[in-house]
């Protein structure tokens, strides 16, 4: 009776599991970061009605992509933050910038109007180390000689959970100020000395908007369609900056992949006049080595059509799209992939 | 077992017809099986149990090599530099679990005493019924609740006490809250169990309605209100999405009772799904202390118990 169970149940996941694999031919596996989700999958919806090859992207965070592609159970991974050169030959894989993104600081205190309230680096690496701690202090006003400074606490508001943001914003804090980088660092989770852990962007949107004097970071898709007060902030320039499409693309611009070992970038804290000082390329990561070649050109089919024709999606959900240079530099770089034949996968 | 049924029934059955002498010793067949497969079930849960066991300790020992006892003395948690203390997800989940018991028992010990000996008729059935409805209220509703209402309302009223709102009190509160319910419908049930003679002639004697609770119906069922309290502390210890949406979720260790700090369940949460290496590891040693821990309390409740109804027995 027993054994006459388990015969069913394992035919019937065999049957199963052969179904999946047949379903794999039209559908592209991926898996990772959560960050760029929304605009991965509004690309599969158009890139299915156009080629009819669907997109399987998994959300489960970038520690997770990056699992997953060494572990070869998806096509591609996907991580917020890059990989290293050594760590990319390690495990034999590539990786390249999909699309961009900008992190912002939002904040809620009485008496201050949204828009009107500018800091730089080193002072809001103090507040994230609990050294300032009152909205009047004089770091603060001098910034902001126009302000009228009430006397309310600050409250800093942090992503608790591990996250590309969480990176992105330690990685600026660390490059501005050398006691952060000391005491704190940069990195996915981090201890923040100081304040108060909120879960993803939503939680922190709502810890600041209940707390009088709280500051936070969420990524700018997120503060713009929930019309957060967001900081301005000086740049490495020493220019004040807003936070908007504009300012993200002049970071993006100035940034130098070529010359980025494994396209190694982080876009913080980056040169020019109208550079906003936290931005950030998504990545794609692939083996070099592919087992299963059609899968791999199906997958950088859709990462091409989407660098062609994805552009005013993503914008229109408030992320930055990457440059048509970069773009072409990383469709010569998938030259590189080459199937079980030794052959290159990618032939345009 | 089967050896008796077998003798009993050459033995005893040796005038019944083949037919039913067939279908006789069918049945006892089959009662052979019936045991063997609950004695399988009972043993499944205990190799599952072990299985956890088992594979906790595999996949943390990596982390337990490596930092041993610093794991144990590190005031923080810091990922990013590979600095993993225990301590202040330990400290966080013990404190907010009894501020939740200090709360909750008086409560519901309160209302279990009220349902039982005070509430007319009427409102009885409604009032028990709404304190089970709590008890089924998903834990993500109370987060939200803690972190939209609860946490607002506690910086509002204290902001000197909580001046963000969140933090270990508060989850405390959350837990009370959570557990109230589950302590409440244990005690009611066991007080009910109380023969009614035992009250009327305590009332007989003169005694006050706080007399007869506190020195007749209480004493008398302490064992089965040790067993509401523990399973209460069991849900409050494990408790991971309300926790986290209210705990502050501080990696440093700070060892006040309304600071910001974390628990194990709320730590794990938040970085297990970006974690590798190292970090996982010791995320799953954290696991295995947090098992570890509701094993103790769990003991020690037992042990508590095992006292005490053999003193009232």
């Amino acid at each position: 009776m027993l054994k006459h169970v388990f015969s069913t149940l394992i035919s019937g996941s065999m049957v199963l599991g052969v179904a999946g694999v047949a379903h794999a031919q039209d559908t592209i596996t991926g898996a990772g970061a959560t960050f760029p989700y929304p605009v991965y999958s509004q690309w599969a919806d158009a890139y299915q009605d156009d080629s009819g090859i669907g997109l399987n992207y998994q959300a489960i965070g970038s520690g997770g992509g990056i699992q997953q592609i060494v572990a070869k159970t998806v096509t591609f991974g996907a991580s917020d933050a890059p990989m290293t050169k050594e760590e990319l030959d390690e495990n034999g894989l590539m990786q390249w910038p999909m699309v961009m993104g900008g992190v912002v600081a939002a904040f809620h205190v009485e008496g201050i109007e949204g828009g009107s309230l500018t800091l730089d680096g080193p002072t809001l690496a103090e507040i994230y180390q609990g050294e300032i701690t009152n909205w009047d202090d004089d770091a603060i006003a001098t910034l902001n000689p126009d302000v009228d400074l009430p006397d309310t606490q600050i409250t800093p508001v942090y992503r608790a959970e591990g996250s590309g943001t969480n990176f992105l914003f330690t990685h600026y804090l660390s490059q501005v100020s050398e006691s952060f980088a000391n005491t704190v660092g940069e990195g996915k989770s981090v201890a923040w000395p100081a304040g108060v852990g909120a879960k993803a962007n939503a939680g922190v949107a709502s810890q600041i908007a209940n707390t009088n004097g709280a500051i936070g970071y969420v990524e700018y898709a997120y503060a713009a369609q929930n019309d957060l007060s967001l900081v301005h902030l000086e740049n490495q320039a020493g220019n004040v900056v807003e936070p908007n499409m504009d300012s993200f693309m002049a970071a993006a611009s100035n940034a130098d992949w070529e010359e980025a070992p494994g396209m190694y970038l982080v876009l913080t804290n980056q040169p020019g006049d109208d550079s906003w000082p936290i931005t950030g390329a998504s990545f794609i990561l692939m083996h070099k080595q592919v087992q299963d070649a059609d899968a791999a050109r199906q997958a950088l089919e859709f990462f091409d059509w989407a660098y062609t024709n994805g552009n005013d999606m993503a914008q229109s959900l408030d992320y930055v799209p990457m440059p048509e240079n970069v773009a072409e530099m990383v469709r010569e770089s998938w030259g590189e992939i080459t199937g079980p034949n030794g052959n290159a996968v990618w032939n345009p | 077992m089967a050896t008796t049924n077998a003798v009993r029934t050459e033995s005893g059955l040796g005038r019944l017809s083949d037919a039913t002498r067939k279908r006789l010793q069918r049945k006892a067949q089959i009662d052979v099986w019936f045991e063997r497969v609950l004695y399988a079930f009972a043993f499944a849960v205990l190799l599952l149990l072990g299985a956890i066991i088992a594979s906790l300790i595999v996949s943390s020992w990596p982390a337990i090599q490596r930092y041993g006892l610093d794991f144990f003395t590190e005031n923080r948690w810091a990922a990013n530099v590979e600095v993993f203390g225990a301590l202040p997800a330990i400290y966080g989940t013990l404190l907010t679990s009894f501020i939740a018991i200090a709360i909750a028992v008086p409560i519901s010990f309160g209302i279990a005493i009220f349902l039982t000996e005070r509430c007319p008729g009427f409102l009885r059935q409604p009032l028990g019924t709404m304190i089970e409805l709590l008890a089924g209220i998903p834990s993500i509703i109370y987060g939200m609740w803690g972190m939209e209402v609860l946490a607002p309302l506690l910086r509002t009223w204290f902001p000197s006490v909580f001046p963000a709102g969140t933090g270990l009190a508060t989850a405390g509160i959350i837990l009370a809250v959570m557990i109230i319910p589950f302590i409440t419908a244990v005690s009611r049930d066991v007080i009910n169990t109380v023969p009614s003679v035992m009250r009327e002639s305590a009332y007989g004697l003169g005694c006050t309605t706080w007399e007869v609770a506190r020195r007749v119906t209480l004493p008398s069922v302490k064992g089965g209100l040790v067993g509401g309290v523990v399973l209460g502390l069991g849900r409050a210890l494990g408790e991971t999405m309300a926790v986290t949406f209210v705990i502050g979720n501080n990696l440093f260790l700070n060892t006040t009772l309304t600071g910001q700090g974390t628990s194990i369940a709320a730590l794990i949460a938040n970085q297990f799904s970006e974690s590798d290496g190292n970090q996982r590891s010791a995320l799953l040693a954290l696991g295995l202390i947090l098992f570890l821990i509701t094993f103790v309390v769990l003991a020690i409740a037992r042990y508590l118990l095992r006292n005490s109804t053999g003193r009232h027995a």
